[in-house]
């Protein structure tokens, strides 16, 4: 069944159980991937998937919904049939209706759709890319962790006021996880990630050397004394503290008690006037960019710090009508509507302000922790409270010299973090999960050695 | 006429399937297979979600699918697909066959599959056992009233979820096997506030093929034990960072042994060459006073298993003996790459995985100590009550979160404190594990893994770590 059909058959299902309003969103892939072990192929993947998340909405307007990868006719109408029956228990104080916005014109960026490559070629090409990465240093021992995988898949919405949505699109992943021995040291291992619309815009050479590169400068290491340090963040570790507290300017969050924010927090000065942060789903650069959310809202640019100070909250349609503002395109689709961030883009205002200029990663002389990476995100962040605790991988610099850290963790809270940033470097670097500069924040304290 | 022939080519949950399971087999051992599994499943959870005093979700869900994986030498491929029709299992075979590049002559033998192991038939009935929705709910809304004991408490939340599984598991060794799965877990949050300072308190509760267990389950202790700890970390101090030693509560505080070492001792970190036992069989990694085991037959455990997702009955390994590393934990692909015997511990989250060695119930064994020996033997350290999340880095190096910590002073616990982190190496670790109560006690968790996120129990009795990194402020 394709995607047309599928309305069509959830429309005549609808129909025949009397159902009036409802809505789907469901997706279609087909994945294939690769892993290698010293020349050899290790696993080879192939999965064809289809999810199929139906809503219904009831004579008392309370919603129900199911989801299955049973999209046949027989699991159509049984998903309309349970999703009926779990209106009954739909949320009476909270009311979830059609985007206003679901039938609006969506961007869609130029389709960059690549033909799959192939497995055998996925595996020639990964097999070549292991060989130079274990050739690139005579420490660099094995590449325990590496893939090579494409993607086809499908994203459809439409409901039954007549919106209907769908787009499909390629993506292609590369991650070399290298790991280094030397006598009488501990292992070291770090690693790279590139990704493309397809296996042929992957940059392999550049994922080879930024595996070995990183790998190779971890070997020389030392532990760090326990204390307070100026901190520079990477583009790749900025990023991943703001998706960690992103519940900040998430309003799902704000109306369930667990962000930082509040309703009236638009206009709170978080930081320096020099910062700006969006969130860009649609941006160039993003390749996993999808041009309408779970409930067919279409993507866009928003801006969520200007100046320092928040500018806008991040909605799904309900959270909207609660807020009085219009979707922004961060819904999911479910029972109780999730809304998350796409893809962040972090950038310095014009002006300079208060920032020290001085401070650039590549130049400054004085003493400071580079975080590279932050680790276990998923037990160090506790972000209805602000606080985190983060083991990371970086370097200590002093005196013009650099040294890896053996093993640390940065704690501190997002607050302190975003007021206590004193630079931001001018050129922003691409990561897979946004656009930001090197930022500099004035202290925080790193656990290492007692 | 036309009923038996739709039957015939797919496969129908509750009947018999096995002329069709051997027909693909053959059809892939034809083709050059080495080896044949194909793993059926069909599905049917449902979760709740209570906020407050209502009922803000309820999802459910169903689906079917297939993983078959063929192996060629020590090369294997894995193809998923929702399809079940003979065609479609078919395919994925060919795909498999094509993506393995296999061209040799060699054909291994398949007898046929051996006689239906059938570990479904006294589970058919627990669909109609556990509670429904409405009853769920119900109970779910009075344990969240529970949580409102004081107006400190902002956020309350209880969730439960389900999950049924049938599965039916074919290979071209003869493994024919038929289970029924029933997860249920429920869980309690809450976040209590005043003025500038916060803090979370979480329980989770869970059991396996136990379909009555929601409607025995103590709300009112839960709810009690989330309240306190949240009121007790309401004003705590940041932990000062340092080196020091510290105890670790029973039941979840076992998962420093799951993150710590027991990842370390699945075969797929032996594969790649990324644990630091590897070569350490029957020698000492850890304190005399540690025996670590992980089995899938504690009735009822949230990792217990009737069968493994490779046809095999679950043993009980022991892993470490006073000390001593004993075993791996191991699946089929394990075995064939590094010779360690299968332990019935090829687990997957679902068929569009294939399976992985995967710890099931892992836990220290109990020792003679008291709680009060271990904490009376410290003169400054830390008393870790509740554990968070953790994680175990490419290189063994680990870390998880203290949810819920005391100061030890003088033997004696003192103030609360926020903040805690635990780093270390596993080898480093182990060894510093100097005592270990008399109070075993097992909880549920999530893993996630190569093959997915799979029911987990950890546990342990209250242990002494002489010695570990504490990060703080």
């Amino acid at each position: 069944m394709n995607s047309r059909e599928i309305t069509t058959q959830i429309s005549k299902a609808a129909d025949f159980l009397n159902l009036k309003k409802w809505d789907y969103g469901a997706s279609f892939s087909n994945d294939y991937s690769v892993q290698v072990d010293k020349g050899e192929a290790k696993q080879l993947k192939a999965s064809q998937k289809q999810i199929l998340t139906i809503r219904v909405w009831n004579q008392s307007n309370l919603v129900g919904i199911t989801t299955t990868s049973d999209i046949s006719e027989s699991g159509i109408k049984k998903a309309l049939k349970q999703a009926n029956i779990a209106s009954d228990f739909g949320n009476k104080n909270e009311s979830t209706e059609f985007s206003p916005l679901a039938k609006d014109p969506i961007k869609v960026k130029e389709v960059r759709k690549r033909n799959p490559v192939g497995i055998k070629k996925l595996l020639t090409v990964l097999r070549e890319a292991e060989v130079k990465l274990l050739e690139s240093h005579e420490s660099i021992k094995s590449v325990p962790y590496n893939g090579l995988s494409e993607s086809f898949f499908e994203r459809v919405y439409a409901n039954s006021e007549g919106a209907f949505r769908s787009y499909s699109k390629s993506q292609a992943a590369l991650y070399l996880y290298a790991r280094a021995e030397e006598k009488n040291k501990k292992p070291r291992s770090s690693g790279s990630v590139k990704l493309g619309y397809g296996a042929d815009d992957i940059d392999i050479e550049s994922c080879i050397k930024e595996a070995s590169n990183k790998t190779i400068s971890h070997l020389n290491y030392s532990s760090i004394k326990t204390d307070k340090y100026l901190i520079c963040f990477s583009p790749e570790s900025f990023l991943t503290i703001i998706n960690a507290f992103s519940s900040m300017f998430n309003a799902r969050s704000i109306i369930d008690g667990v962000s930082l924010s509040n309703k009236n927090s638009i206009g709170e000065k978080l930081s320096t006037e020099a910062l700006n942060i969006y969130d860009d789903g649609l941006h160039e650069k993003n390749i996993s960019s999808t041009p309408f959310d779970g409930e067919g809202t279409p993507t866009k640019r928003l801006c969520l710090i200007n100046r320092g100070r928040i500018e806008n909250f991040i909605h799904s349609e309900s959270t909207a009508r609660i807020f009085k503002t219009t979707p922004t395109g961060h819904a999911g689709l479910g029972s109780k509507v999730s809304v998350s961030p796409d893809w962040i883009v972090v950038e310095k205002s014009e002006e300079n302000f208060d920032l020290k200029t001085s401070l650039d990663h590549s130049t400054y002389e004085g003493e400071f922790v580079y975080i590279e990476e932050l680790n276990a995100i998923h037990a160090g962040v506790r972000a209805s409270q602000g606080s985190f605790s983060l083991p990371f991988d970086g370097w200590l610099y002093k005196n013009g010299n650099k040294i890896s850290i053996e093993s640390a963790t940065v704690a501190g809270d997002i607050k302190y973090l975003l007021k206590n940033i004193i630079n931001i470097e001018s050129s922003q670097e691409l990561t897979t999960s946004g656009i930001s500069p090197h930022i500099w924040v004035d202290e925080l304290s790193i656990t290492g050695d007692a | 006429m036309l009923s038996s022939q739709i039957k015939s080519n797919e496969i129908i949950f509750g009947s018999c399937n096995k002329d069709l399971l051997e027909e693909i087999i053959f059809y892939g051992i034809g083709l050059g297979a080495d080896f044949v599994e194909i793993f059926i499943e069909n599905t049917d959870n449902s979760s709740v979600l209570a906020e407050e005093d209502f009922i803000t979700s309820v999802s459910p869900s169903f689906g079917r699918g297939a993983g078959i994986r063929i192996f060629k030498g020590q090369k294997d491929g894995f193809v998923s697909t929702n399809d079940l029709t003979k065609h479609g299992l078919m395919r994925s075979v060919s795909q498999a066959i094509e993506m393995l590049d296999i061209t040799d002559n060699k054909r291994e033998v398949f007898n046929g599959l051996n006689k239906h192991r059938d570990y479904s038939l006294s589970k058919k009935k627990w669909i109609n056992e556990v509670p429904s929705i409405h009853e769920i709910s119900e109970k779910l809304l009075v344990s969240t009233k529970s949580l409102k004991k004081n107006n400190k408490i902002i956020t309350r939340k209880g969730s439960y979820s389900r999950n049924l599984q049938e599965v039916i598991i074919a290979s071209s060794d003869g493994t024919y096997v038929s289970d029924i799965r029933l997860h249920q877990t429920v869980g309690l949050n809450v976040i209590a506030s005043d003025a500038q300072y916060r803090s979370s308190g979480s329980r989770r509760f869970g059991s396996s093929g136990m379909p009555n267990e929601f409607r025995l389950w103590d709300h009112e202790k839960a709810a009690n034990d989330v309240f306190e700890s949240s009121m007790n970390m309401l004003y705590a101090d940041y932990v000062d960072a340092g080196q020091m030693p510290v105890v670790l509560a029973n039941k979840f505080g076992g998962v420093i042994f799951h993150e710590a070492c027991g990842h370390l001792l699945e075969t797929t970190q032996i594969e790649r060459g990324t644990t630091p036992f590897e070569n350490k069989l029957n020698e000492k990694i850890a304190h005399e006073s540690v025996t670590a085991i992980d089995e899938g037959i504690s009735e009822g455990s949230f990792g217990s298993l009737s069968v493994d997702d490779e046809g095999m009955e679950p043993e009980k390994s022991v892993l470490i003996e006073d000390g001593i590393l004993k075993k791996f934990i191991s699946d089929r692909a394990g075995e064939l790459r590094t010779g360690h015997k299968r332990t019935g511990s090829g687990r997957r989250q679902n068929y569009s995985f294939a399976a992985a060695s995967r710890m099931r119930n892992t836990y220290i064994a109990k020792g003679e100590h008291s709680k009060e020996d271990l904490i009376n033997s410290i003169s400054e350290g830390l008393y870790c009550k509740s554990m968070g999340g953790g994680s175990v880095g490419a290189t063994g190096q680990f870390n998880f979160a203290v949810e819920e910590g005391y100061l030890i002073k003088n033997g004696k616990l003192t103030s609360p404190v926020k903040g805690a982190t635990l780093i270390g190496e596993a080898k480093e670790v182990m060894p510093k594990i100097s005592m270990c109560g008399n109070d075993l006690e097992l909880a549920p968790g999530f893993c996630g893994s190569i093959s997915g996120s799979v029911n987990v129990t950890v546990g342990q009795p209250h242990i002494k770590v002489d010695s570990i990194t504490v990060g703080g402020r």
